[in-house]
């Protein structure tokens, strides 16, 4: 396992190093989930065994979400090719202080999918620095990691209609409006269902902090 | 950055990451998420969520050759591809739609002008410019519509709006929006239905004016 110093700020022209016998050296690092360590290694070293191990995980979870998206399976296979080539590509704009992995790549997979489909350039918000007087720190990006391990935890506790109604928010490429003709539910009971999904995914992560 | 008081409602935002937006309301949201950090660490709530659910979907395998494929790609140059930065008061998303080049101003009377940055079957987009003091016509909307400040401010029955404020206008807000005194107000505005207005010009012209 690569051993990365996460305490530096992204820059894509510092080289990090694993330790010269490739042992893990501090602790506290090993907490960075795998996607996170395997991104990185792609980021800073264009590491192409890590993509290789990364492509092993994500290649298949990224086509079933596709398909859950609509696609259909030759298409969604283009679609993830499309996505792990951007990853790739992009790998130096990820910054884990600001975004999980697991986020960032949710993005970029939602982005490509409806550009291929749409054949149309998204719209995407600039980035925007830190606010003056806040110095990016490995802690933060630990933080982070917490909070999408609770956040996992909380999706796995919701009820089975909720984690559908979110699911369907997230996953598919619908409106409340069509989620509601695809359900037959009248739109209010959409809406409000959602609602309470957010509410407990909210007051479960408050509760674990 | 302004103190921004009027946000994006965070199922927009939600929406927005899903992709489940029109295209029209999606660059006003990645407009205003341009010049909010709060509404961007609303977007990196949903998109944390949305990150998660792709991590627990069930993998479906690749073809055989698939990896291999990919790997092959990976020396390839990727095809340039324009990135348009903000300048001035314009967000990137802004000047992505005009192609990096300044808004082609169309004038429709009283100082009044606009730019039609993009039109589908689901809403439109455009760029207002209102001078000092000046009211946009009274009108209330068959659809809903979200406006943008990014220059100068305006006020109206509910409020007052400044830079990166959005004000969101649906069946039930009459409103009369006037420029407030200053630099000429510009917004952003998108909506997914014509506008209907009132006075100021005969609902027949609207086609003419594609208002």
């Amino acid at each position: 396992m690569l051993t990365l110093n996460l305490d530096r700020p992204p820059d894509k022209n510092t080289v990090l190093r694993a330790s010269p016998e490739g042992k893990a050296v501090v602790s506290r690092e090993q907490t960075y989930s795998q996607l996170t360590v395997w991104l990185l290694a792609v980021r800073n070293q264009r590491d192409r065994a890590a993509f290789g191990e990364m492509f092993d995980y994500l290649a298949p979870r990224l086509k079933g979400f596709v398909i859950r998206c609509g696609a259909r399976p030759a298409l969604a296979e283009e679609i993830v090719q499309d996505v792990m080539l951007t990853i790739w590509r992009k790998a130096a704009m990820f910054d884990p202080h600001k975004a999980q992995a697991s986020a960032w790549i949710y993005q970029i997979a939602r982005n490509r999918h409806i550009d291929i489909v749409r054949k149309e350039n998204r719209p995407v918000p600039d980035e925007l620095g830190e606010a003056p007087g806040t110095e990016p720190d490995a802690s933060q990006i630990l933080a982070l990691e917490q909070e999408t391990l609770h956040l996992k935890q909380a999706i796995e506790q919701l009820q089975p209609d909720q984690k559908e109604m979110i699911e369907k928010a997230y996953i598919g490429d619908l409106t409340h409006q069509e989620i509601s003709t695809q359900t037959g539910l009248p739109l209010g009971t959409v809406k409000s269902r959602i609602r309470l999904g957010l509410g407990r995914l909210r007051k479960e992560l408050k509760g674990l902090r | 950055m302004p103190a921004i008081t009027h946000h994006i409602p965070d199922p927009m935002i939600a929406a927005y990451a899903a992709g489940s937006l029109p295209h029209a309301f999606s660059m006003v949201v990645a407009s205003h998420l341009s010049l909010c950090r709060d509404c961007q660490a609303a977007l990196g709530a949903h998109q944390a969520v949305g990150g998660a659910l792709l991590e627990e979907t069930a993998g479906v395998a690749m073809s055989l050759d698939a990896k291999s494929n990919l790997m092959a790609q990976l020396d390839r140059p990727a095809a340039p591809e324009p990135v348009y930065d903000s300048k001035g008061i314009y967000p990137g998303p802004v000047m992505q739609s005009l192609k990096g080049q300044p808004p082609r101003w169309k004038t429709l009377g009283m100082g009044v002008k606009q730019n039609i940055l993009f039109e589908d079957d689901f809403g439109s987009a455009r760029l207002l410019y209102i001078p000092a003091g000046q009211a946009v016509p009274d009108h209330s909307h068959n659809g809903l519509e979200l406006t943008l400040v990014l220059q100068g401010s305006f006020s109206d029955e509910t409020g007052r709006f400044g830079v990166g404020d959005v004000e969101i206008g649906d069946e039930t807000l009459e409103h009369t929006p006037v420029a407030d005194a200053g630099d000429p107000c510009i917004c952003l505005a998108a909506t997914d239905a014509p506008l209907r207005f009132k006075a100021f010009m005969p609902r027949l012209l609207q086609p003419l004016f594609r208002i």
